[in-house]
């Protein structure tokens, strides 16, 4: 009955749900990415054109345009990271009560982020521009697991990691357009910050308007015979499934030792000696391979095995913590680090997913997908406290060598722990 | 709906919305012109010659509207609100001593914007020039001349981020070598050597020996007054909550902001004056909150910048505690009291 299960037993056979609306159809989605998927992808898209247009923006409208001290604004933060979390449990769990409801918990998120950009346009103080951007991330953690169930319920088992890779690479793109955008507008005015919400605004509504008009409601949610109702418990009971609970260990595990990328790009420009002027580029280059390999590696994720390129994707990150705490300086460094970095991503956050979904009957997608996501969030939280209190007491590189010690130790447990299953898969 | 409905309505939706931008840009832009045009009853700007050497003349950032907004423009210090003359060189923050001036401006890029801080002599040529990697916050010069320093804010870069940190840097003006980040220097914290991962620092002042430089570090949500030394390179701490420093010119007081509990959150500080001998705190009589580094008129008179109409307008109070603060000059920031 589970999509694992099922497929272990007859590895051609679609699950069922999925199978009954895209079995005629699997000549042409082996092909084609699903219609659905191309739609949440221009979702997404759109909708990262318009925040990050706020975000490149917002340390220059805080200090120029309001004349606030940022500091000390990261405080809320940590608290927020544990909303966050609570969040997008249960948007996971909405998005499962109830046939096609993905859509709407989804369109929710989006609608609730859209609302704050004009609500930035009122707020001139610490406070409400705190809540506002609070107020965006609720949206935000509301809408990504009902959006990555969608996804993985529009495509067939075997070509779910391309279908997260599109994702995950037009998302990744409109990353890259967003402060483009809102640089052009603060260059044609003056103190244009107005414009730029207003612009992001409209760009964030277009998206809405794309999730409303093009992405299908309910898909095949009437005709299944409900084999799990989508309770709370049964939510919680995801984890009892071998599958989903090995995964999400690992996922935990993993996300114990992954660095968080501010972090990151802070030990890249120490220790590689980037001058001052690129820092803030450094995200744009893992951005920028993170949009290259997202699709030729949820392709190669399908073919030799989620699990596998899930693992790999880790041992570049491991290589680039390796290459942080070389000797070795030379100039094309930087670039493979952040090559490495983006490689990362793209091998990982779509993969994960993809391989998450195989464990997860239809019913609970949603939720399932939701606890990962949260394990693996709470996880790197707790390791960028860890890792900021060991460069406290002993230091930038003796906190990079335990992280990278730790890494290729979790990577160690995390790969004999899927090994049984990877194989399994290796011959689909 | 049809396929070709949902088009339909898509495209209608996104004609209406880029309405809306575009107005919106529009509108925007629109503001560049009316800023262009000088203000009936601002101060008079004519542009002329600026030295950093005329005795007893006030140079700042000039906010006025106009064609020489954001320009350096200098004005008698006796008469502060008078007619002002522009230079021509815009500037974000500044400050001069002795002849050098700091010049921290944004670079207008292809696709973003840069800043950079320029070392200029007393005439405004450009000496040398350096990256700053964020917004600009605070400038100082050395009172002989032969240092400079600037804070930026570096930005966060996380999704809708909201951290920031400050990073401030010390040059040689006489041989070009530069300290990017304060944090390469040891910070001395109750007799120990102190690492964090958290360290920021901002607001530096010199003191007249070349040697000596005060600053504001903050870790683990508190800011601290730090004594630097610019030979052994290290920074003791001395007292805490004070941000911004300003070394008065007899080098015995610090005026500072002190985040003071029961304020709002974005406008926390008070204006405070540290007797550096006997470390006692004195309030001037300033009751608004000041997000400033301070300026020493003389050794009894504090200048400092508050936001005004188009800006921020300057105001000065006695450092004692003593008198009233009153205005001295409309749409100005980043005062620097210069000549000999």
């Amino acid at each position: 009955m589970y999509v694992a299960d099922s497929r272990a037993s007859d590895p051609v056979a679609p699950a069922s749900a999925e199978g009954t609306a895209r079995r005629v159809l699997a000549g042409r989605y082996r092909t084609a990415v699903a219609p659905t998927v191309l739609a949440l992808g221009t979702v997404s898209l759109i909708t990262d054109v318009s925040s990050e247009m706020v975000t490149a923006v917002l340390p220059l409208y805080l200090v120029t345009g309001l004349g606030l001290s940022p500091l000390g604004f990261g405080l809320l933060d940590g608290v927020y990271n544990g909303f966050s979390a609570l969040v997008r449990l249960a948007g996971g769990h909405l998005a499962d009560r109830g046939g096609g409801r993905h859509k709407w918990v989804a369109g929710l998120g989006y609608g609730v982020s859209a609302l704050c950009k004009p609500l930035l346009l009122l707020a001139h103080s610490l406070t409400p521009i705190g809540l506002v951007l609070a107020a965006d991330r609720t949206g935000k953690g509301l809408r990504t697991a009902p959006r990555d169930a969608l996804i993985s319920l529009s495509s067939t088992p075997a070509t779910r990691g391309r279908a997260f890779g599109v994702h995950r690479a037009m998302d990744t793109a409109g990353a890259l357009l967003g402060p483009l955008v809102a640089f052009l507008i603060l260059r044609a005015t003056v103190d244009g910050y107005d414009a730029v919400f207003t612009v992001s605004f409209c760009v964030a509504v277009v998206g809405v308007l794309v999730l409303v008009l093009f992405v299908p409601g309910s898909s095949s949610a009437p005709a299944v015979e409900k084999a799990v109702r989508p309770t709370v418990r049964a939510a919680l009971a995801l984890l009892r499934r071998r599958d989903l609970r090995r995964i999400t260990v690992c996922a935990l595990l993993l996300g114990l030792a992954t660095v968080s990328d501010s972090f990151a790009y802070l030990l890249l420009q120490r220790r590689l000696g980037v001058p001052d002027r690129w820092f803030a580029l450094l995200p744009l280059g893992t951005a920028a391979a993170f949009l290259l390999l997202a699709i030729p590696l949820g392709r190669l994720a399908d073919r030799v095995g989620r699990r596998r390129i899930f693992l790999a994707g880790h041992g570049a990150l491991l290589l680039a913590y390796a290459l942080l705490l070389t000797a070795w300086h030379g100039p094309a460094l930087p670039y493979a680090v952040l090559l490495l970095h983006g490689a990362f991503y793209a091998a990982t956050d779509g993969v994960l997913m993809a391989m998450a979904s195989d464990g997860v009957p239809e019913e609970l997608r949603s939720s399932g997908l939701a606890v990962v996501q949260t394990g693996q969030a709470l996880a790197r939280f707790v390791c960028s406290l860890g890792f900021g209190a060991a460069w406290s007491m002993w230091g930038d590189r003796t906190a990079l060598l335990a992280s990278t010690a730790a890494l290729a130790l979790c990577a160690a447990v995390s790969s004999a722990f899927l090994r049984p299953a990877a194989a399994r898969e290796a011959t689909v | 709906m049809t396929v070709r409905n949902r088009v339909l309505v898509l495209l209608a939706a996104v004609l209406a919305l880029a309405a809306v931008a575009v107005a919106s840009i529009l509108h925007a832009s629109a503001r560049a012109e009316r800023r262009d045009q000088a203000q009936p009853g601002g101060p008079p700007v004519t542009s002329g010659r600026v030295a950093l050497t005329t005795p007893a003349t006030m140079v700042f950032r000039n906010m006025a509207w106009g064609p020489h907004r954001d320009e350096l423009t200098t004005v008698p210090a006796s008469d502060p609100s008078g007619p002002r003359v522009a230079s021509g060189v815009k500037c974000l923050r500044f400050y001069a001593a002795s002849g050098t001036g700091v010049c921290l401006q944004a670079v207008h890029g292809p696709v973003s914007d840069t800043y950079r801080a320029l070392i200029l002599d007393a005439h405004l040529h450009v000496t040398a020039r350096y990256d700053v990697p964020g917004i600009p916050s605070r400038a100082r010069v050395s009172p002989t001349g032969h240092y400079a320093a600037w804070t930026a804010f570096v930005g966060g870069d996380s999704y809708a981020g909201t951290n920031f940190s400050t990073r401030a840097a010390i040059v040689d003006v006489r041989t070009g070598r530069l300290t990017s980040s304060l944090e390469a220097y040891r910070v001395i914290k109750d007799g120990h050597t102190y690492h964090a991962a958290d360290v920021n620092f901002w607001g530096v002042t010199f003191a007249p020996d070349d040697r000596t430089f005060y600053a504001t570090l903050a870790t683990k949500a508190k800011t601290y007054l730090v004594r630097g030394d610019l030979q052994a390179r290290t920074v003791t701490t001395l007292h805490t909550n004070v941000e911004c420093p300003s070394l008065s010119p007899d080098g015995t007081r610090i005026a500072f902001k002190k985040r003071v509990p029961g304020l709002p959150k974005d406008a926390p500080w008070h204006l405070y004056v540290l007797d550096l001998r006997t470390m006692r705190e004195t309030a001037p009589a300033e009751s608004r909150s000041v997000d400033d580094q301070a300026v020493w008129k003389d050794d009894h008179t504090l200048v400092y910048a508050l936001p005004g109409d188009y800006g921020a307008d300057l105001y000065t109070v006695p450092a004692d505690g003593t008198g009233t603060p009153r205005r001295i000059s409309t749409a100005a920031v980043s005062p620097a009291y210069v000549g000999p």
